[in-house]
């Protein structure tokens, strides 16, 4: 059985086997695919899930975020973090 | 009526035919026979037709999917046509082989069904010598070859007490998911109720069981809980309200909400074989008939629930009443509730009588 995946800055995080983002050109949407479960993300979740690509670590999406938007990293890493373990925990993200 | 949402799921139900006899089946008591099965080309334009009307998820089930030899056409049909394949399975007809051409043509999950968890109770509730052991192998083998893995647990008062080992055992075989579901009772399952009824207390229990081993298994295996709603307190959302966000298309191509709705005598189902699947979701008298809440009676109409959960389920209003209009009786707000709370009691207080078989002919 695979361990609970913690979500730190050195991780290195991209969606699990099974979960696929796309656009929902019907509803004008991003969503995340996953077995009976679909995420709708809104445009901050899409910044940073788009980024989860099994190359760029945690640290870097949030340096990344942090210039693009001249927000503070403390907060942006917060996010980014809450949103990565949140879909860790629901099986759809992996590190 | 406001503007109608294109549905996000398809249960594409490609044949009645399975080599397992489980007396809960969700299939309709009158078994299509293999004859007048939609072709590969008439489910390839259904697919089409639902990509193109929105549809995101489709899963790909039966009967048992893996008796049509096409199933690799069509999971590689609707692969390509964006969306994303699931396979819902009994598992015994597969093997490595099978199963490397079927993630080759692009499936993107599979659901495995496990009657027990033990051989003894597994294959006799199956009504299939052998099916568990196969099931097991059929499980390592879908993990072997990287596709992720849903087991699909129903338990009733015949399993219930193997529960904490049906758990451990989609741990040991690396489930990313496990589906707990309680029985529904409709079509077999309406028919074997007396056998597989559960008491308060057994559910009860399960429930303590499941919350108890989410908490231990969290960010491990997620788990989804299906509860009887014979005990319910408020019925369940049921498939997300009619004709809102789901639809079924049978063996034979008839297009219907859900896929114990043919049980449902007073309506009639459109086919795709005469009527383009976007017609038949906006337009058609049965999909109208009990979509959103105009339809609704008391106490449904002025309940502020009623967006929540859409005056329950259809099917079982009609099974247990007669009016598929009425509110379902799962409802503590209908007035027919302890008439179906006394049904669940006197059925779970007696010995469980002998199964009947899902098999053709048998109902």
């Amino acid at each position: 059985m695979s361990e609970p995946i913690v979500i730190a800055e050195a991780s290195v995080p991209r969606l699990a086997r099974g979960a696929r983002l796309q656009f929902d050109q019907h509803r004008d949407r991003w969503i995340v695919q996953a077995p009976e479960r679909l995420f709708v993300l809104d445009p901050i979740a899409l910044e940073i899930v788009q980024r989860c690509d099994g190359a760029a670590s945690v640290s870097a999406i949030v340096n990344e975020l942090s210039g693009k938007y001249n927000a503070p990293r403390d907060v942006i890493l917060r996010d980014v973090n809450a949103l990565l373990q949140d879909f860790a925990d629901k099986g759809v993200m992996t590190a | 009526m406001n503007q109608i949402s294109p549905p996000l799921a398809l249960l594409a139900e490609l044949t009645h035919r399975c080599p397992l006899q489980c007396p809960y089946c969700s299939n309709p008591l009158n078994l299509e026979r293999a004859g007048s099965e939609l072709t590969t080309a008439e489910w390839q334009r259904a697919i089409d037709e639902a990509a193109a009307m929105g549809v995101l998820q489709i899963h790909f089930s039966g009967g048992e999917p893996t008796v049509r030899r096409d199933l690799e056409a069509l999971i590689r049909h609707a692969h390509d046509a964006g969306l994303y394949t699931n396979l819902i399975t009994a598992g015994v007809m597969l093997d490595a082989e099978r199963i490397a051409a079927l993630v080759a043509a692009g499936l993107d999950h599979v659901q495995l069904s496990f009657q027990d968890s033990e051989p003894n109770g597994g294959d006799r509730i199956g009504g299939f010598k052998g099916g568990h052991e196969k099931k097991l192998e059929v499980a390592r083998l879908i993990r072997a070859a990287g596709l992720p893995l849903t087991l699909n647990l129903v338990v009733h008062r015949q399993n219930l007490h193997h529960l904490e080992d049906l758990i451990a055992m989609a741990v040991e075989l690396d489930a990313h998911r496990m589906e707990i579901a309680h029985v529904q009772y409709y079509g077999w399952a309406f028919k074997n109720r007396a056998a597989l009824m559960p008491t308060r207390a057994q559910l009860e229990a399960a429930t303590a069981t499941v919350t108890a081993a989410r908490e231990r298994l969290k960010g491990k295996v997620v788990i989804d809980y299906v509860v009887p709603d014979y005990y319910a307190r408020r019925p369940k959302s049921c498939m997300g309200g009619w004709g809102r966000q789901f639809l079924n298309i049978s063996p034979t191509g008839r297009v219907l909400p859900c896929h114990a709705a043919e049980s449902v005598t007073t309506l009639s189902f459109d086919s795709v074989r005469q009527r383009p699947l976007g017609d038949i979701w906006k337009n058609s008298e049965a999909f109208n008939r009990y979509r959103g809440t105009e339809w609704m009676p008391e106490p449904c109409r002025s309940c502020d629930r009623r967006e929540v959960d859409w005056g329950g389920c259809r099917c079982q209003a009609f099974a247990i009443l007669g009016d598929a209009g009425a509110t379902d009786p799962a409802c503590g707000l209908s007035p027919f509730h302890d008439q179906l709370v006394r049904l669940a009691e006197t059925d779970a207080a007696a010995e469980p009588p002998e199964f009947i078989y899902r098999r053709i002919g048998a109902a």
